[in-house]
This record gives C-alpha cells, sequence and structure tokens, in this order.
C-alpha cells in the first residue's frame, strides 16, 4: 500500500512542478511531462519500479482520448471535412510513410521493418499542436483547421494500423516473443476468449463484438443514464461513463481486438447523443491524467546512454524526419492551396512524431514487428522531435508570421457565425426560448438535467445534450469560450447566480439572459454581473391582470396602456433596489435599501412622479386629445400673429 | 344591399365625446359590420388575412376616426401598411378592391373657418386627406366625400353632436340600403350632416 502512495506521490508531484514550469515556457503540457518523467527517471530505477507496466496501465489514458475523439467527431462534421481530411490527411500519412520507410530501406533495414517505421513516424503529436493552436488561438485559421483535418486523420489512421501492424512481425521476433509470453501479458491477450476458436467463428464473434458496442452504445445509454439520473448523484453519472468506457475496452479485449478501436467506435456513435457533453466532461480528466502519466512513464524510460552513445545519428535522424515532414505538408499545402502564414504554421506544426508513435512502438515491440534496440532509438527519435515542436512554433512566431502581417492586416476577420447560444435548462422557460432562438435560424446548444425533458425534446428532433449545466467543466464542453450567449433557464436560483458570476468571470464575452425567481433573486443576479434579468412568472402576471382588465369592460386598448404603464414602473422600482442591494447584506440589515423601499412603497415618489397611481400616468400620456382650451389657445395665437402682420 | 364594415379607429376612446355616440349609433344599426381596430389590435398585431377576407366580403369601407396630428391615428397607418399588400390591393394582379368604395367620418378640433386657406390650419381639410384619398385610387376603389364634423369638441355643449350622428346614423343606412348618392358624394369634396339630406334618397 504504501509503495503505491510513494510512486503515486511521485508522479503527481513530478507533473504538478514540471507542467507548469514547461507552460511557462512555452514549451506545452506534453514536453512538461516528459521532462518530468525525464528528471523522475535515476530515483524510479532506484526503487527498481517497472516502469512498463506502469506505461501498459497509463496507455488507458490513449483508449479515453480515443474514445474523447470520437465523441466530437458528429458524423455529420465529418462528411462536411471530407475533402480535407481525407486529401489532406490521407496524402499526409501516405506519401510521409512511404518517404521515412524508403529512407529506411536505404538504411538498410528490412521492407516489413521499414514499413511499421514509416507508419510509426508519419504521425504527429495531437496533444501538443492542439494544445498549441488553442493558446495561440490559431484554431480558427485555415492553418489551424488543416492541421487539425490530418490530425484527425491520423487519429482515424491509427486504429487500421493497429489492426495491420502484427501481419508485418518478424517470425524469428515473435518466437521470442512467446517465449517470454511478453504479448499475453502486456496486451491482455491472456483474457482473450477467441483465440482457439476456429477462424469463422472468430469472425463472427468479433463482428458481434463491434455490432454490440454500435447498437448497444445508441440503444442502452439513453435507459441506463435515466435509470441513475433518480439518483441526482453526480459521481454516479462519472462512474457510468468509466464503467461504459472501461466495459468496451474489456469487450474488445476479450475478442482479440483493439481497446482503441472500440472506444473510438462508442464515441462516434455517442457524438449525436444528448449525453455527449457529460460524458465528455466526466472522462476528461481521466484522460488527462493518464495521458500525463503516459508521457512521464515514456520520459522515464528515456535511454539516456543510448542517446549519448549514438548523439549524432539520432538528431541526424530527427532532424531528417523533421525535414522530410515538412517537405510533404508544404507540398500538399501547395496543392490544396492554402497560402501564406497558414502554409508555414500547417508545415511547420505539424513536423513532429507523435505521442501514438510511443503507443506504436510500444505495440510493434509488443507483436515482434519491429527489434527493440531499434524501437528505443526510435523512441528518442520521437522524443526529440515533440521536444523540438515549440522551437518550430517560435521560428513561425518570430520569423514568418511577422512576414505576412502586413499583407494580411488589411483583410476582415473571419465572423464565426457558429458561435453557439447556450441554453441552460429547457423546461418551460429554457423550451419557449430555444423555440424562438431556433425559429430565427440560431445556433444553440441545450443542456438539461431532467431526462424527461430531453426525452420530449429529442422526439421533435432538438439537438440536446444531458447534464449538469451548472457545473463548469460541462458549460466549457458545451463550448462556452466561443459562445455569444448563454440563457440561464435552470430551477435552482443558487446554481443560476453562481453560473452567472462564473461566466461573468471567467468568459466575460458572453452575453447572459438569466431567469429569475423572484424579486430577489432579480437583485442577486444583478449583483453577480447579469444585466438581462428575466423574471419567471411576470409576463404572465402581467397578461392575466390585462385579462382580468378586459373582462371587467376595460376598453382593450387601454388595458394595454395601462399594463405597460405597470411594467414599466415596476421594472423602474426594481432597478432603483437592485442598486442599492448588497447580496452580502440581509435586506433586512441594508439600511440604504430599506429606506428605499419604503420610500417607493409610501407612494411619494409616484406622487412626484405625477399620478396617485403611480403609473397611470404614463398610460394617460398614451394618447390625450387637446382640451377646449387648448384649441382657444391655438386660435387666439393665430389671432394674434395675424393682427401683428 | 350594400354590404358596409365600418372601422372605429380610436386610440383615446376613454376621451371620446363625439366619436364615442357616433360609434354607439353605428352599432345599433342592424345589417352592417362594425368594429373597433384598437380593441381588437390593442398590441397592433393585425391579421392581415383576416383583415384582407373583411375587404373582400363588403363593398363600402369606412373608417370613423378624429383627426390627431392632421392624420388617422396609427394603427390604422399600421393597418394600411400590412393589410393592402401588393398583388392583393394594388400592384401587379392586385385587383381585388377594384370598384368597392371607401369613406371616412372623422371628427376635427378647429372648426370650418380654420380649414381653409385664410384660416389658422392655412389649408382646407381634405388637402390632409390626400394620402388616403390616394390610397384608395391606388387601390382602384371610390373615394367618396368624407363625412366631417368641425369643432368636435365644442359640439356636445352647442347642440350639433346629436344632429351630427343622427345624420351619421341616416347616412349608414342609406349606404346599406344603396339609397346614398355616391355619384354625387364623389364630386364633392366633404359632407356635412347639413348634406345628408340632398344625398340620401327615400
Amino acid at each position: 500500500m504504501g509503495e503505491i502512495f510513494l510512486l503515486a506521490f511521485l508522479f503527481l508531484a513530478a507533473g504538478v512542478i514540471a507542467v507548469p514550469i514547461a507552460t511557462r515556457f512555452g514549451l506545452g503540457s506534453v514536453l512538461g511531462y516528459l521532462l518530468a518523467g525525464i528528471a523522475l527517471s535515476p530515483l524510479l530505477r532506484e526503487l527498481n519500479v517497472d516502469v512498463v507496466s506502469i506505461q501498459h496501465f497509463a496507455e488507458f489514458g490513449v483508449v479515453l482520448m480515443l474514445f474523447l475523439v470520437g465523441l466530437e467527431l458528429e458524423p455529420r462534421l465529418l462528411w462536411t471535412m471530407r475533402a480535407k481530411l481525407l486529401g489532406l490527411g490521407g496524402l499526409q500519412v501516405a506519401v510521409t510513410a512511404a518517404l521515412v520507410a524508403g529512407v529506411a530501406l536505404v538504411l538498410g533495414q528490412s521492407f516489413t521493418v521499414a514499413l511499421a517505421v514509416g507508419m510509426v513516424l508519419a504521425l504527429s503529436s495531437t496533444a501538443i499542436v492542439l494544445q498549441t493552436l488553442n493558446e495561440k488561438g490559431l484554431m480558427k485559421s485555415e492553418g489551424g483547421q488543416s492541421s487539425f483535418s490530418v490530425l484527425l486523420f491520423q487519429d482515424i489512421a491509427v486504429i487500421p494500423m493497429l489492426a495491420l501492424l502484427p501481419f508485418l512481425a518478424l517470425p524469428e521476433l515473435v518466437d521470442g516473443l512467446a517465449a517470454a509470453e511478453v504479448t499475453a501479458e502486456s496486451h491482455g491477450a491472456g483474457l482473450n476468449v477467441v483465440e482457439h476458436l476456429p477462424g469463422w467463428q472468430r469472425g463472427l464473434v468479433t463482428i458481434g463484438a463491434i455490432g454490440f458496442v454500435i447498437i448497444g452504445g445508441s440503444l442502452l445509454t439513453r435507459p441506463i443514464f435515466r435509470f441513475i439520473s433518480v439518483a441526482r448523484l453526480r459521481e454516479l453519472f462519472t462512474a457510468v461513463a468509466l464503467m461504459i468506457v472501461v466495459g468496451i475496452a474489456l469487450l474488445m479485449t476479450l475478442v482479440g481486438l483493439s481497446p482503441a478501436l472500440g472506444t473510438f467506435l462508442a464515441g462516434v456513435v455517442l457524438a449525436n447523443s444528448e449525453y455527449r457533453h457529460e460524458l465528455e466532461s466526466d472522462i476528461d480528466p481521466f484522460r488527462g491524467l493518464l495521458l500525463g502519466l503516459f508521457f512521464i512513464t515514456v520520459g522515464a524510460a528515456i535511454n539516456f546512454s543510448l542517446l549519448f552513445e549514438n548523439l549524432a545519428a539520432i538528431i541526424a535522424l530527427t532532424i531528417g524526419l523533421i525535414a522530410i515532414k515538412t517537405a510533404v505538408l508544404l507540398a500538399l499545402a501547395q496543392i490544396f492551396k492554402i497560402t501564406g502564414s497558414d502554409r508555414w504554421l500547417f508545415a511547420l506544426g505539424l513536423a513532429q512524431a507523435g505521442e501514438f508513435g510511443f503507443v506504436l512502438l510500444a505495440f510493434t515491440v509488443a507483436s515482434g514487428v519491429i527489434p527493440a534496440a531499434l524501437a528505443e532509438q526510435l523512441l528518442l527519435v520521437v522524443a526529440l522531435s515533440m521536444l523540438l515542436t515549440p522551437v518550430l512554433f517560435i521560428v513561425y512566431d518570430r520569423l514568418i508570421a511577422p512576414r505576412y502581417a502586413a499583407a494580411q492586416s488589411g483583410e476582415a476577420d473571419d465572423i464565426d457565425d457558429d458561435a453557439p447560444i447556450i441554453i441552460a435548462g429547457v423546461g418551460r422557460f429554457g423550451g419557449v426560448v430555444n423555440q424562438i432562438l431556433r425559429a430565427a435560424g440560431f445556433n444553440t446548444v441545450v443542456l438539461d438535467y431532467h431526462s424527461e425533458h430531453l426525452e420530449r425534446l429529442r422526439v421533435f428532433g432538438f439537438k440536446v445534450f444531458f447534464g449538469d449545466a451548472s457545473r463548469p467543466d460541462l458549460l466549457h464542453a458545451a463550448r462556452i469560450d466561443e459562445a455569444r450567449m448563454l440563457i440561464i433557464a435552470i430551477d435552482n436560483r443558487e446554481q443560476a447566480t453562481e453560473m452567472v458570476r462564473h461566466v461573468r468571470a471567467n468568459h466575460p464575452h458572453v452575453y447572459i439572459v438569466a431567469r429569475a425567481v423572484d424579486r430577489h433573486h432579480v437583485y442577486e443576479l444583478w449583483a453577480a454581473g447579469c444585466r438581462d434579468v428575466i423574471r419567471d412568472h411576470f409576463d404572465s402576471a402581467v397578461r392575466a391582470g390585462r385579462s382580468a382588465l378586459e373582462a371587467l369592460g376595460v376598453h382593450a386598448f387601454d388595458a394595454e396602456l395601462l399594463t405597460r404603464g405597470f411594467v414599466a414602473n415596476d421594472r423602474w422600482r426594481l432597478r432603483e433596489l437592485a442598486n442599492l442591494y448588497d447580496p452580502d447584506v440581509p435586506v433586512h440589515e441594508n439600511e440604504a435599501y430599506v429606506a428605499r423601499a419604503k420610500e417607493l412603497m409610501s407612494g411619494i415618489e409616484a406622487a412626484m412622479r405625477g399620478s396617485g397611481d403611480a403609473f397611470g400616468v404614463r398610460s394617460d400620456r398614451g394618447w390625450v386629445p387637446p382640451s377646449k382650451d387648448d384649441v382657444d389657445a391655438v386660435v387666439a395665437e393665430n389671432e394674434a400673429r395675424t393682427s401683428v402682420t | 344591399m350594400a354590404k358596409l364594415v365600418l372601422y372605429y379607429v380610436h386610440p383615446g376612446n376613454k376621451y371620446s365625446h363625439a366619436n364615442k355616440l357616433m360609434f354607439a349609433a353605428a352599432r345599433g344599426i342592424d345589417g352592417i359590420t362594425t368594429l373597433d381596430l384598437y380593441a381588437e389590435y390593442p398590441r397592433f398585431d393585425i391579421d392581415i388575412d383576416r383583415e384582407q377576407q373583411r375587404l373582400l366580403d363588403h363593398d363600402v369601407v369606412l373608417f370613423q376616426f378624429p383627426m390627431f396630428w392632421y392624420s388617422p391615428p396609427s394603427l390604422l397607418k399600421e393597418w394600411q401598411d400590412l393589410v393592402l399588400e401588393h398583388g392583393f390591393a394594388y400592384g401587379a394582379g392586385g385587383t381585388e378592391l377594384d370598384g368597392k368604395h371607401m369613406m371616412l367620418a372623422l371628427t376635427a378640433a378647429g372648426n370650418d373657418e380654420a380649414y381653409a386657406v385664410d384660416g389658422y390650419q392655412h389649408y382646407p381639410i381634405r388637402t390632409f386627406l390626400t394620402p388616403l384619398e390616394r390610397t384608395a385610387g391606388l387601390c382602384h376603389m371610390q373615394f367618396a366625400a368624407p363625412y366631417v364634423l368641425y369643432g368636435a369638441l365644442r359640439a356636445p355643449d352647442d347642440g350639433r353632436l346629436n344632429t351630427h350622428v343622427t345624420g351619421y346614423r341616416q347616412l349608414l343606412e342609406a349606404i346599406r340600403d344603396d339609397r346614398y348618392d355616391f355619384a354625387t358624394a364623389i364630386e364633392r369634396d366633404i359632407v356635412e350632416v347639413a348634406d345628408i339630406p340632398t344625398l340620401v334618397r327615400t
């Protein structure tokens, strides 16, 4: 037990110390973890820790990451990106893999090894590049979008690669491995239940398992979430999300398939479901921690003696790799008409090898495709190329972007029409807001905690997501960063106020419309920074009052004017008091508030404003004909003028 | 029997002396359609289809209103803007109102002397009604002379209001019964209560 605590503490502490430092120097979190691992490696060796087995455990982070990648991949989005995805991404992987394999052949590797090396090095680092592009706000640029397409294709390409690589296995390596039983241990093949079945049965079981993931994902998720939502416990959602991913990984292992493939498929299946954001925010912390652990173990496993023995060769290989990848990317940018600074962003940004390279290398060694000695050298190349990525971004920032900045400054910024409007809570209140906005053609993202609301909306074909909208992480998953508006229509008043405070503080660009449950809640929301507060039952009460007036024989237009006057007056009073309200002082102890409220209630103000009933004067001014005196005055004025002239 | 629809358009019904009595008298007449436009659409959300159907169903359209700032009340303008669509009332294919009559019954605070070139309003009242007259013309409708009550604020005091209301009733009944001499009325500038006997056939 104590050992687990020690290890956990060491890894956490290394990450906690190294990542902020790396981020401060603009190196990104992945490099921070790698450096932390490098720093830890002597200590781990001293403690006799089996880094490789920890790494296998941490590889589950990659499985989680692919699940999240799947979740992001709505089939519709995939379809609109198809040209870039297949063309740009497919060509990048194919051409780079072929060129790298060619170089490997020239350097004397056998054909299968060269091909495997090509595949491993063709991939770039999704984690580093997306992180960096997001940090620099370049995601929306053409270079950023093209980079994303390529990275997405690579992430998907990992799955067939994982399936194909074992066919490249070298017989002599596999024999050696079989003796050591490494495959069984490291990839769970020991659990493989189909191993001893004849080929056709194996095929059937495999297809059945994939079918189960696809069909089960779309049919079972909703009942499961509805079942647990009765308990209203947040941790249950996290538990279910993990259970789903772990369960799929287990199923895939049982039938001898890649867990990453299974969870990716499940992610795509669930990308259109209302639970997408909930799953995303539940899984994401685990993905982050496990990937962090994975990178630490990669850093810790770097063989420094090997590096120093072959320093010149490894540096040459790394620079060669970056040169090949950059050249391929520049050529592709030319073909796909990516111009200006975007072209260089695209080419330099994706020039490194990536974290999937680590995964694939571990996998190729375990499947007997690449000899361990070569893999260790390649590992160094991958790590070194990733370490150099920040340097390439600095080259882009300092040398390339300024050259194009002058030329581009005249162009208007792209306005992101797709910026979502988030509606939190879609019961009777939020539902109406949603219908109005959608009818006007605005793009809304709807979040709600109640399965029954979502069920109802789903029947009518609305796009809705399950989740507790008051959670910052869920808001984040719903893209609050890019949102232009947030409509808060949840029932819980404290949570609504807290949401206003959070969004005002962290996303001040988001315009907030909030529903208040009563007068005091108006003040709370106002104090929290919301300037568009709508009272829950106010409008309907006003309409009821107007209906009553009409039924009592008041002319419909007079009833309209009277209620308009009432609304205007009430709003003015509310604002007067809202400015005096202090959320930290109870209302009855707030002297200024009490005094003003008394004044307003006494009607003094109303009298000053010209009428006993306060709002009567406003409605009277709606339409007042001249009096007889007025007519006389006009006539007299006119006569006076004519007598003068 | 001509089918007559009377639009009462008054934003300050509760202040009214003359218009209220006139409208009450009109409501008492069988066989004509009357409606209070501000009661019908207090929030100005005019139902275009319903109003167009109403126009199709009638031969004579009469707007009764008080002049205010030399115009009819704003809701009538909104009604015109929305209901008299091109393709329906005017423009290519807009022939639905062909041959119908448009008529006004209005009250003014100024007296008859004021509405003259040498009066303090500087123009005869017909000049201020030119937009409505042209609206009728563009919609291929006959614009009959408006039935006018000058000095409406003093009319209750000097006994003119009652005769005006009686004349109004006779006028409306005559239109209903096809006894109103539209041919002559179209030639005139305005019609006052004194003119009613010459325009109404018995």
